[in-house]
Parts: C-alpha cells; sequence; structure tokens
C-alpha cells in the first residue's frame, strides 16, 4: 500500500484495516466479447470477403503535396487483419485464462481500431464504386462531431458537479433555435452564436433551478425539458418562422475560417484549421474544459462537489451554488454546439433539426469516462459511424442502407454497455444536496 | 509557540421544529486541553458540534473565543477562526489524492488558479513528520485503511491552523490498536498546544485521555466529571440513572451443535468473495459472536445464512436440513430469527403501525391470515402482548413504527424476532444506536433465547458487546475466519486479530508484552464467570497507551 513512504518494513496490523474491497476481479467480458467479435470478423471480413481491390484517397484536391491513394486487396488483407483480431483476442483469453490478468490496456484500443480498418476494406472493396476518400471521411466525421463533442462537454460540467443533465438534446435545439432566429433578425451571424449560448443557458437554468433548489428528480425535470424545447421551437417554427422565413429563418452561415498553408496539409489539415468560428471553438473548450476541470482550484472544487458534496460543504464550499453555475455553464456551452445546425451545417432551423444528437452526446461523456478528452473522441467515433454510414450508402455497398443507418446507434449501444471497460460516474451524480 | 485559543459555548440551544436538540449548553475548553463531552447517542452532542462548526446555527446562545462572541456562518468562518473538526463519517473525497483532499476548499494557486499541489504535498509530508503519520500524499484515500483516512482528517485541519480539534466518535470505525494510536496522537497534539473536544460515548477512551469531561444527557449538560471518575459513576451520569454495568449471565451449557457452516463463500456482485471459505459451527445453548472491524464480511454472512445473496458456495446445515439455495421465506419458516444490522433499512417499515411491523414475517399465518383476509384484531392483540413483553415504550401499537425511539424500534424488531420457536437465532448490531437502559434489556433477552436453548449468533464490531455476551468469539478479517477462541479472551488479543493476526500469533504476541497476560484460551476455568461490564472491563494494560502491544506498532 502506498502509506509507506517512510518505513519500509511495516508491521502487519497498520496496513490491515482496508475492508475486503480493493482489488478489483478480473472478468470473462472482455475477452469473450473480443473473442466473438473476431470470429464475426474472420468470417465477414476474411472468409467472406469481397475479392475486389478497395481504394482509399488520402489526399484532397487543395493540398500542397499531394500523397497516392492507398489500394488493397479485400480479401487478402480481410484475411490478415482478421486473424491479427483472432490472436489479439486469442492473447487476451490465454491471460485471463492462465494467469487471471486483465488484457493490457493498448489491447482493446489497438483492436478497435484494426477491427474498423477491416471493416472499412470489407464495405468498400464489396462496394460498386470501391473507393472512397478518407480525408472526406475523417473530415466528415468531425463535422458531423460537433454538435455531439460540445453537447457532451455540457453533460461532463453538469455531471461533474454532481447534476444529471438530461436536457442536453433541449439545450442543442434550443441554440440552433435561437441562433437562427436571431441571426436572421440581426443580419449577424455572430449573434446568433451568442444567443444561442444563451438559450442553452436559459434551458439549463430552469433544470438548475427545478433540480437543484426544488429537488426534482433530475432525470425528470431533463426529460420534460426535452419536450418542453421540441414543442416551443416547433410552435415557434411553424408560427412564427414559416410566416415569414425570409425574415425570421435565413440566418446566414458563419464563414469557414481558412488557415493559409496550415489547411493544405493532408488529411489533419481541413479538420483542424479550415473550421468556422464554431468549430474551432469546439477544440478550444474541449482543451479549456479539461485543463480547468483538473489543474485549477475551481475543477477541483467542482468535482469535489460531484463526488462527495458534504465533504464539499464542511470545507465551505458552497455546493448548490457550484452545481448551479455549473450547470449553467454546460447549458452555455450545448447552446453553441446548437448553433452549429443552422450557422454553419444548414442555414435554417427546421423541426428537431438536433435529431436526438443530445442523447448521442450524453452517450460520448459516458463512454468518454466523464473526462472532456475521453468525451471528444468518444463523439468523433459517433460522427464516425454516423459519416461512414452516409459515405457507404452513397457508393452502394451489400449492406442495406438501413443497416448501415442503424450503425451509430449501435455503436452507441454497445460502447454504453460497457464495451471499454466499466466507468464509473461521479459519486453523487444525479443526488440532489440537501443541507442537514 | 502556537497561538492557544479558549473557547467557550454559552447556552447554546438548538431546536429542529419542536425537538430541541440542545437545550442552553454551557461548555468551556481550556486552551490545550484534551476535553471530552461524554453522552449517549442521541443526547445531542454531534448537534452541539455542528454547531459550533458552523454547520448549523444555534437557536439561541452565543460562541465566544477567547472571550470575544463570534459567529459562523458556515464551516469556513469556523476554519477561519482555528476550529476543525474530523467528523464521525469521513469528509474525504475517495477518487481524489491526500494532497487534493487536504487542499481541498483552501488552495494554494500560481497564476490563474492553477493549482499548487506541490506546496500541499509539502505541508503534509511537514505534519506527518510531525506527528509520525506517515501519509503518502500522492496516495488515492479510497486505497487507504479507515485508520489513515482518519490522519488525513486530522491533517487537514492542522494545514488550516486549527487551535481546536473536534473529533466526533473517532473511534467508531477503528480497530483497538487504531483506537490507542489514535488517543496517543491526541495526546501528542495536546502537547503541541492543539485543544481537543473530544465526543464519545466510549467510558474507557473518555477516561484514557480527558482532562475534564462534561456529562450530556437528553440534549442538557448534567455535570462534568473527573477522568478518575469511576466507570460506574460516568456511566450513571450518562444514563441518568444507577446502572447495572454487569449482565448476570449464567454459564453457558452448550448441547449439540444443530447450526453447521461449511467452507461458505460468498461472491459480492464485484466478483470479490466477500466471505471466503468459513466454517463454524454453533450448539444449542450458545452464543456465538462474530467480531470485526466493520466492512469484513459480517455482513454478508448473515445475509447469506438468510438467502439473500444468490452467489454463495459452501453449505450451511440447521438441524441437518440445507439452507444455501432456499429463498429467504423458506428460511425464515426453517425457524431462523434475523435482526439485521440497520433496522430503520431492513429491519422495520417506519410508516407501518408497531402492531403491522410485529407481524411482518407472519401476515400470511394464523392466526393473523385467513385465506386472503386478515385479522387486523389478532394483529393489534399481539402488538398488546410484544409492546408488553418487550416493555416498548409507545402509547398504543397502532403509531407507526418509525415515531419510536431507537431503541425501541430494536425492541420491537427483537420482539417479531424472538415471538416464534427460534432453530437459530441471529442479531446483527443488536444494540447500535441504543440508549444504555434498552442494551440492558435486550442483551438479556438475547441471554434467555440461548438459555431456552437456540443457537445465536451474534454480529457485533463493538468489542464491549462481544466480550459481553459471547461464550465463543470467531473474528474475521477481510472474508476470512480468522479463528474462534473463548470467551474472556483478552481484548487486546482481539484487537490483533481484528487486524488480522492469528489466533495463536496474537496470544503469543499480547502474552510476550504484557506481564501478566489475558486467561489463556480454553483452560479459563469458566468465563462467564468473570463478571462482562458495560464498558467491559478493560485490562489495565491497555489503559497505557505507550507500553505494550499497541505502542509498538508505531513508525
Amino acid at each position: 500500500m502506498s502509506t509507506t513512504a517512510t518505513s519500509p518494513v511495516k508491521p502487519q496490523p497498520e496496513e490491515s484495516h482496508t475492508p475486503a474491497q480493493s482489488a478489483k476481479p478480473v472478468t470473462w467480458k472482455l475477452p469473450v466479447t473480443l473473442a466473438v467479435l473476431a470470429v464475426v470478423a474472420f468470417i465477414f471480413f476474411g472468409l467472406l470477403g469481397p475479392q475486389g481491390t478497395a481504394k482509399f484517397g488520402v489526399s484532397s484536391g487543395g493540398d500542397f503535396f499531394q500523397l497516392p491513394a492507398i489500394e488493397v486487396p479485400a480479401f487478402l488483407s480481410g484475411m490478415v487483419l482478421s486473424v491479427i483480431l483472432l490472436g489479439l483476442a486469442g492473447y487476451a483469453l490465454v491471460l485471463k485464462a492462465n494467469r487471471n490478468q486483465r488484457p493490457p490496456r493498448w489491447l482493446p484500443v489497438v483492436f478497435t481500431v484494426v477491427f474498423v480498418v477491416a471493416f472499412l476494406i470489407w464495405v468498400v472493396g464489396g462496394a460498386r464504386t470501391p473507393s472512397i476518400s478518407l480525408a472526406g471521411l475523417i473530415a466528415g466525421s468531425v463535422t458531423l462531431a460537433v454538435p455531439i463533442v460540445f453537447g457532451s462537454l455540457s453533460g461532463v460540467l453538469c455531471e461533474r458537479a454532481g447534476v444529471v443533465n438530461i436536457a442536453i438534446e433541449g439545450q442543442l435545439l434550443g441554440g440552433a433555435f435561437t441562433a437562427a432566429l436571431v441571426a436572421s433578425l440581426t443580419h449577424n451571424p455572430y449573434a446568433g452564436l451568442l444567443a444561442a449560448a444563451v438559450a442553452g443557458a436559459l434551458v439549463s437554468m430552469v433544470l438548475a433551478l427545478f433540480s437543484i433548489k426544488y429537488v426534482v428528480n433530475q432525470i425528470i425535470v431533463g426529460v420534460v425539458l426535452n419536450v418542453l424545447v421540441s414543442g416551443l421551437t416547433g410552435f415557434l417554427f411553424s408560427t412564427v418562422m414559416q410566416s415569414d422565413p425570409e425574415k425570421y429563418n435565413s440566418p446566414g452561415r458563419l464563414p469557414i475560417i481558412d488557415i493559409p498553408v496550415l489547411s493544405s496539409i493532408p488529411v489533419i489539415g481541413p479538420i483542424l484549421f479550415k473550421q468556422s468560428v464554431v468549430g474551432y471553438l469546439m477544440y478550444v473548450a474541449v482543451i479549456v474544459i479539461w485543463i480547468a476541470l483538473f489543474k485549477t482550484k475551481w475543477g477541483l472544487r467542482v468535482r469535489a462537489v460531484g463526488e462527495h458534496p458534504q465533504a464539499a460543504d464542511t470545507l465551505g464550499i458552497k455546493v448548490n451554488a457550484t452545481r448551479f453555475w455549473n450547470v449553467t455553464l454546460g447549458g452555455a456551452v450545448a447552446g453553441i454546439g446548437g448553433s452549429f445546425f443552422t450557422l454553419v451545417a444548414i442555414d435554417s432551423f427546421t423541426k428537431e433539426i438536433s435529431g436526438g444528437r443530445g442523447f448521442i452526446a450524453l452517450a460520448a461523456m459516458i463512454l468518454g469516462r466523464w473526462n472532456p478528452i475521453g468525451a471528444f473522441f468518444a463523439a468523433l467515433l459517433f460522427g464516425f459511424a454516423d459519416n461512414l454510414q452516409s459515405i457507404v450508402t452513397i457508393i452502394g455497398t451489400p449492406v442495406p442502407s438501413q443497416f448501415m443507418a442503424m450503425l451509430p446507434y449501435l455503436v452507441t449501444v454497445f460502447a454504453v454497455a460497457g464495451l471499454v471497460g466499466r466507468s464509473r460516474p461521479p459519486a453523487a451524480d444525479g443526488i440532489p444536496y440537501v443541507k442537514g | 509557540m502556537v497561538r492557544v485559543l479558549k473557547l467557550e459555548l454559552k447556552g447554546i440551544t438548538k431546536r429542529f421544529g419542536s425537538l430541541v436538540a440542545n437545550d442552553h449548553i454551557d461548555v468551556v475548553v481550556e486552551p490545550g486541553q484534551i476535553h471530552c463531552l461524554l453522552g449517549e447517542n442521541g443526547a445531542g452532542k454531534s448537534t452541539l458540534m455542528n454547531v459550533l462548526y458552523g454547520l448549523y446555527e444555534p437557536t439561541e446562545g452565543e460562541i465566544l473565543i477567547d472571550d470575544k462572541p463570534v459567529t459562523f456562518r458556515g464551516p469556513g468562518d469556523a476554519m477561519a477562526a482555528g476550529i476543525g473538526m474530523v467528523h464521525q463519517h469521513f469528509m474525504l473525497v475517495p477518487v481524489f489524492t491526500v494532497a487534493e483532499n487536504v487542499a481541498l476548499g483552501a488552495e494554494t494557486t500560481k497564476t490563474g488558479g492553477f493549482l499548487d499541489l506541490d506546496d500541499t504535498r509539502r505541508k503534509i509530508r511537514e505534519i506527518s513528520d510531525r506527528y509520525g503519520f506517515d501519509v503518502d500524499p500522492d496516495a488515492l484515500i479510497e486505497d487507504l485503511p479507515v485508520g489513515v483516512q482518519q490522519r488525513v482528517e486530522i491533517i487537514k485541519a492542522l494545514v488550516r491552523d486549527a487551535k481546536v480539534l473536534i473529533l466526533d466518535e473517532p473511534t467508531a470505525v477503528l480497530t483497538p490498536q487504531d483506537t490507542d494510536e489514535l488517543l496517543d496522537i491526541m495526546r501528542q497534539l495536546k502537547s503541541h498546544g492543539t485543544s481537543i473536544v473530544f465526543i464519545s460515548h466510549k467510558l474507557r477512551e473518555v477516561k484514557a485521555v480527558s482532562d475534564t469531561i462534561t456529562v450530556i444527557r437528553r440534549g442538557k449538560v448534567v455535570g462534568t466529571a473527573d477522568p478518575d471518575a469511576s466507570t460506574t459513576e460516568l456511566a450513571s451520569m450518562m444514563v441518568g440513572r444507577a446502572v447495572s454495568l454487569t449482565l448476570d449471565k449464567a454459564p453457558a451449557k452448550p448441547q449439540e451443535t444443530t447450526f453447521e457452516v461449511k467452507d461458505l463463500t460468498v461472491i459480492a456482485p464485484s466478483g470479490q468473495h466477500v466471505v471466503d471459505g468459513i466454517s463454524f459451527g454453533i450448539a444449542r445453548g450458545e452464543i456465538l459472536a462474530i467480531a470485526g472491524v466493520q466492512g469484513n464480511g459480517q455482513t454478508e454472512l448473515t445475509e447469506a445464512v438468510l438467502g439473500l445473496h444468490s452467489r454463495v458456495h459452501g453449505s450451511i446445515v440447521l438441524d441437518g436440513e440445507e439452507l444455501v439455495g432456499r429463498s429467504v421465506k423458506e428460511v425464515l419458516n426453517a425457524g431462523v430469527g434475523f435482526v439485521p444490522e440497520d433496522r430503520s433499512l431492513d429491519g422495520l417499515i417506519g410508516t407501518f403501525s408497531i402492531a403491522e411491523n410485529l407481524i411482518l414475517d407472519r401476515y400470511d399465518q394464523a392466526p393473523f391470515a385467513k385465506g386472503i383476509s386478515m385479522s387486523p384484531a389478532k394483529v393489534l392483540e399481539n402488538a398488546k402482548t410484544r409492546i408488553e413483553e418487550f416493555d416498548v415504550r409507545t402509547p398504543s401499537g397502532s403509531l407507526a413504527a418509525g415515531t419510536l425511539s431507537g431503541g425501541n424500534q430494536q425492541k420491537v424488531v427483537m420482539a417479531r424476532e424472538l415471538s416464534r420457536p427460534l432453530r437459530l437465532f441471529i442479531a446483527s448490531q443488536p444494540t447500535r444506536g441504543v440508549d444504555v437502559g434498552s442494551i440492558e434489556f435486550l442483551h438479556k433477552r438475547i441471554v434467555a433465547e440461548r438459555d431456552n436453548g437456540t443457537p445465536v449468533m451474534i454480529v457485533s464490531t463493538e468489542l464491549d458487546e462481544v466480550i459481553e455476551l459471547a461464550d465463543r468469539i470467531a473474528v474475521l478479517y477481510k472474508g476470512k475466519l480468522v479463528g474462534i477462541v473463548p470467551a474472556g479472551t483478552g481484548r487486546d488479543v482481539l484487537g490483533l486479530m481484528m487486524a488480522g493476526v492469528s489466533a495463536e500469533e496474537a496470544l503469543t504476541d499480547a502474552a510476550g508484552k504484557h506481564p501478566a497476560p489475558a486467561p489463556a484460551p480454553e483452560s479459563a476455568e469458566n468465563p462467564a464467570d468473570t463478571p462482562a461490564t458495560y464498558p467491559a472491563p478493560a485490562a489495565p494494560s491497555v489503559q497505557e497507551p505507550s507500553s505494550g502491544a499497541v505502542g509498538d506498532h508505531h513508525d
């Protein structure tokens, strides 16, 4: 135990009173899941793999140096990759069976990457036009991930402070609507952006007020808010916006800011240096929120409030005020994410434009283990699944498009079900703090 | 030297609605003193300290520091005034490191609000070295033993320059060894000029360490006592009447062993073996007490017998019948009486009447039920007899059970479980949070059940209670059975066993360090003859904390 700072030999009774709670058991779950996936991969991507070649374009037209497209024989690489998967799964099984050890941390990550690559080759190799642009696939993933990232950051901010935020969907939708309306009225998309943040914050304040002050069940308030915002925006859309779309629903787009030279780097150039303000804000938000949560006094206090509010209270930290402002801030962040729908993706509002991404964001937050950076990558994964689905439908796959459309949601279910290991929410998440 | 501080509570009254938790309490804590607040559970000690610490606002009265009145709007104010508190349930964030917990609320920061944990680490090492705490600033709290967590709490207070340290029932969660170390730490703190308010109801500890004792009963100060006062004297002050501290317990007359547990393993949902290969038997007419620090598998052991756990391996045999795999109902019908450790959670339904609570396990049997209909008259009638028999203090059996005091609630649970013919009686923490008067009564009932010829299993984390009741003592540690020793085994031996030291080692260890060892196990003439007391008569050696087994475990 780590208390032995000064004395190397410790009498037994010293370290002996830990209740029998420490060692986490090694389960069969992960090795077995990997094995099943590997077998599936071997049968479909390997044995039943397509015979053609799959072509992946790497560079896009504007890049300042061109990389050749990657062409791979689909059947052979499917075989090789699925055998690698079998090997990895076998290694995990052997570790568990012989030494009762959990697989090393890199293993599930490598497995996932290899699996995704094998899947891509299989899908593209079997398509009518066996060629896709890798750069386009990734850039599209990031684009689709933007609102999800903002939504999951909102979730992180709320839940780290101990308030469950089911209302992300409502915050996104509220942000999207307000952005469109205000930008249309002011003819300034930046004003729309700002208004979206305010709208998200207002939705959040309702959540905060009821769940913190009036101690209403947080899940119920969240669900009710989603329905409320959906109804309200839907009503205003059909009564106000559609009465004069020119005046009320033509926000105009936020310009794409192209950073010269840097944006021409193949693959990563467009995703990092050719974004709208909202896109750049996303990167900034992820990093700033991560630093703030884990490196600053504010973050320490927020996390303490989410983990053990009573402890925080006894140290003079105002628990409910901290929660209130965190939830409000989270709403503002989600609101900005919502503006992406109406100011960047399309330049008008339609009913239910957020389309359930608030819930996917919730899943991304869990998959990312309540960590802004984790949530970012989880959101990217969902964006990737979403984008892959549409690209693959375009190039014509053997798989029915309805099944491909299920992909993002399947990924969500499996991811949240704990494929990547059991995640641990803040201890006081969802539990109101009432002073004794 | 350290600035010392005189603390005075003057006429503090705290009301919650119509309930008066504190009634004009006056306490003066002189600088550099260990001042004990002695009182039973629910006497109002913790409320008083929460007032002092700024968690509650007093209804009346004032707090004076160095004769100047102060008002605390929150714990922050109290800390700023030099008051620190170690709560009974630790206020530590389990997933934070020691340094993060210590820093929380009083963070040193670099520019821009960035945490400067190095500064905190330095302070922790400094205090840790000064008092020999041996705490690693970068350890996660959840990985630390309870005793070390408590030191982190003390460090937390000291880093904030606490001049007065409030310790609220600090020994409740500790092994006897840890307790003695804590008493030592308290003396050290005192010698460095920190005053301590020590809240406890354990007379042995109070007498060992206090300079002044203030006794609180039902929210009022009933007097001050000298630490040299006898335990009987202190106990009667605490309870308000002369209490008999000895339990007249006839020696056990064990008959045949009818209850046997073999290789019992209980696996928690986490996959952990919370009970790990335990075997023992209990004879009819015998009390086996299960001792151990909270959370070492006792709860799961009793629940496994009742059939509350699904992943149970091994066998539990009662009167030749296997209980493992049976439903709870079947186990109850096999004649098992069960008093759960948390009466308000598992023992009673607070909103149901006392009468209904008294038949919770027999609501569907005659005479209370016939087919699908129940007979409320019979239920009430039953309640009347039980209430009388168990001396439950209530005007009527139709009142909600939740309105009763802790002791009376426990009597209701006990009455229900003991009011049918039993083949095995299990009681978990039978007297936790119960007033001394009721303890006496409940203990007598348990012994009476034993004398009826029922095998009895008692689980208690209070060593005093174990020593008091047991005919044999089984000690659990991390789900394993450390050993079974006869009644009359010394407190220090039991203490070592509770920390995982085997019975033989514990015996030699204790014998080697004490000239007059505890009675040897099986040879003890008639353990039950030695009158057990409340709190049990501590072996004198334990009262000298710096000598003997315990002192040697300091680093």
